[in-house]
């Protein structure tokens, strides 16, 4: 069967205003609003676009983390994907093992073709992806804005800093999103009571045979610097002036 | 233990990429450590050149071959990973280049990754933002060998001029390879300054209404010897290339000046230039959060403004 592996990470949602916790241990998560990380749900969106082309049979999401993280999958179930795979983890869980783990599903399902996102928004790292293919000796085709299937390979434009790359890469392979890849699709309501039969399968990683070993102590949180307000002027000539005065023009 | 240190060169061939100079003044903040830089590439000579003259650099290792004509990931990771036995770090810009390298390399590795180094606190502790910069984390590693990016955004380039450390040629036995192939590159020839590196930078957002509307910003930009950049609303609709996309999933930019022209304040955007100098906003609506973080705000129709400005500056 052919199938398309999507990588989706539960993140604070995009709009929430992140505040450190008073002791630095943290950020505050207790009541913010929970998400499917966007990047995943382009990875997502492609994922299901290319199955409805035609060019895949099952889109196959995974997750790894704690419990909660099954409110992600059922949303990725609602928006088109056909079955889910939870491994269940807690505590940090840092891009060397959540690639190990997504290795040992990709071993299980043996897909054509592995989407993740370019980086999660809450860690930042954009490193899963890369460390994903290196450890499955697969060609990585990272930052895509556009993706394009034959049989054996893939055309994948990237977004570099230099402008737009394209590269080809031999199947399977692992792909990471950019954002303009495509825009994701609402969840309609009866897809959300669909989801809900749809299959979500939990694992742990001991049973895939992954240490969760934790490599990076998080030893600190603070908020960053904060810049000071400015002043408002109350025209053009006036700015210029402010400007020449600072040696700014 | 002292730490030694490997950068790996970014260069489109010719010319060193200023991002380099700023990874070896990052690893220059570590007291006493040995910073070696490599470049890969079919002919280094003229780009180890230019690496060897950085302030702070001991020495530069290249590796020829002729499948390093383009920055593969693929190709380039197990080449410096054949090389990596020797160092404690090993570092590389977090560009699109080093993001897309350095954890290809950490995954051969088997090794954890910093992402955005912004300090260097000791050997094993690092500071780098995350959610878009909303919050700075302190992390500490136990790994003896450790993966880095660094925040271009947080660091002065190296010098250059400085006595030319001692260039050798190296070989590794690494298979490379052949399932990643280069296409093509599509690069907007232009004049201007690069974004990244530009002491001004004028941005526009949304309200530019068209590519058409963003030249009133490149002929103020062209007067003031400016790079221009753009939000990502801009970009999504057409009205700039991706390359000039400044924010969490653009550019990180540290300009002296930065203009924001049309552009609301989303935190996504205001990540890419936290470290800008003095930053302008031009906004209609005033209560836009754009101006929370501007030094000199100025509420008006931009269609109006900018080429005021440009009139005023002559
Ligand atoms: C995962 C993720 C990553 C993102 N990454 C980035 C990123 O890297 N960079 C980025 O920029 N965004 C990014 N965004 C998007 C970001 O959230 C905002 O949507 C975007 O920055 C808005 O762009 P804008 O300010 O141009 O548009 P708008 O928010 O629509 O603002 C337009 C502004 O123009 C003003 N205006 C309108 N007409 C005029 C006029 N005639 N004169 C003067 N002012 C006028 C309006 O008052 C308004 O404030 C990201 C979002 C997500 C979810
Ligand atoms: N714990 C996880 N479970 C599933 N996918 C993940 C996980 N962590 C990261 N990913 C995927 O890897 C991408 C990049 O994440 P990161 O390297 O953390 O920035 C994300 O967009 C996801 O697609």
């Amino acid at each position: 069967m052919k199938r398309i592996l999507v990588g989706i990470k539960r993140v604070v949602d995009y709009n929430v205003r992140i505040r450190v916790k008073p002791d630095n241990s943290g950020v505050i998560t207790e009541g913010v609003k929970m998400s499917v990380n966007p990047f995943d749900e382009i990875a997502l969106e492609e994922a299901l676009r290319i199955k409805e082309r035609g060019g895949a049979e099952e889109v196959i999401v995974a997750t790894v983390g704690p419990a909660d993280c099954q409110q992600q999958l059922r949303t990725a179930l609602a928006m088109g994907a056909d079955r889910a795979l939870h491994v269940q983890a807690d505590g940090v869980i840092e891009p060397l093992v959540a690639a190990r783990a997504l290795l040992k599903l990709i071993e299980k399902e043996q897909p054509f073709l592995v989407i993740l996102g370019k980086q999660a928004i809450d860690d930042d790292n954009g490193q899963t992806g890369q460390v994903l293919a290196a450890l499955w000796q697969r060609p990585q085709a990272t930052y895509a804005s556009k993706l394009e299937l034959t049989e054996t390979s893939a055309r994948v434009t990237r977004e570099v800093d230099a402008g737009l790359e394209t590269l080809e890469v031999d199947l399977p392979a692992v792909i990471t999103t950019d954002l303009r890849l495509n825009e994701p699709r609402y969840v309609k309501l009866p897809d959300i009571m669909k989801a809900k039969k749809k299959p979500l399968e939990t694992l742990t990683l001991p049973a895939l045979g992954v240490e969760p070993r934790q490599q990076l102590k998080l030893v600190r949180f603070e908020p960053p610097p904060q810049r000071q307000k400015g002043i408002r002027v109350k025209d053009a000539a006036e700015l210029v002036e402010a400007l020449k005065k600072k040696g700014l023009l | 233990m002292s730490a030694k240190i490997l950068i790996v060169a970014e260069h489109d061939g010719a010319r060193l990429n200023p991002s380099t100079a700023k990874c070896v003044s990052c690893a220059r903040t570590l007291a006493g450590a040995e910073i070696t830089v490599v470049v890969c590439a079919v002919d280094a000579a003229a780009v180890a050149a230019q690496a060897a003259q950085l302030e702070g650099v001991s020495r530069v290792i290249t590796l020829e071959n002729a499948a390093n004509q383009h920055a593969l990931a693929a190709v380039l990771a197990p080449q410096i990973a054949a090389l990596a036995a020797p160092y404690t770090h090993l570092l590389g810009p977090s560009t699109t280049f080093g993001k897309d390298l350095m954890a290809r390399i950490a995954g051969l590795l088997e090794a954890p990754q910093v992402s955005d180094i912004m300090a260097i606190e000791s050997a094993t502790r690092f500071r780098r933002p995350i959610f878009a910069g909303n919050a700075i984390l302190t992390v500490e590693t136990s790994a003896a060998k450790l993966v880095g990016t660094v925040r271009a955004a947080s660091f002065e380039a190296a010098a250059s001029g400085a006595a030319a450390a001692p260039i050798e040629k190296a070989s590794v036995a690494a298979e490379l390879p052949t399932h990643t192939r280069f296409v093509s590159v599509s690069a907007a020839k232009s004049d201007r300054p690069d974004l990244q590196t530009a002491a001004r930078v004028i941005s526009g957002g949304r309200a530019l209404g068209s590519a058409e509307g963003f030249k009133i910003l490149y002929r103020l930009a062209d007067k003031l010897g400016a790079a221009v950049g753009a939000s990502r609303a801009a970009v999504d609709a057409g009205y700039a290339p991706n390359e000039m996309q400044v924010g969490q999933t653009g550019k990180i930019i540290a300009p002296e000046l930065y203009v924001a022209v049309g552009i609301s304040g989303a935190i996504q955007h205001l990540t890419g230039i936290k470290d800008a100098r003095t930053i302008v906003a031009i906004n209609k609506d005033g209560e836009a959060p754009i101006f929370e973080v501007a030094d000199f705000g100025l509420v008006g129709d931009l269609f109006q403004v900018i080429p005021e400005i440009e009139r005023l500056i002559g």
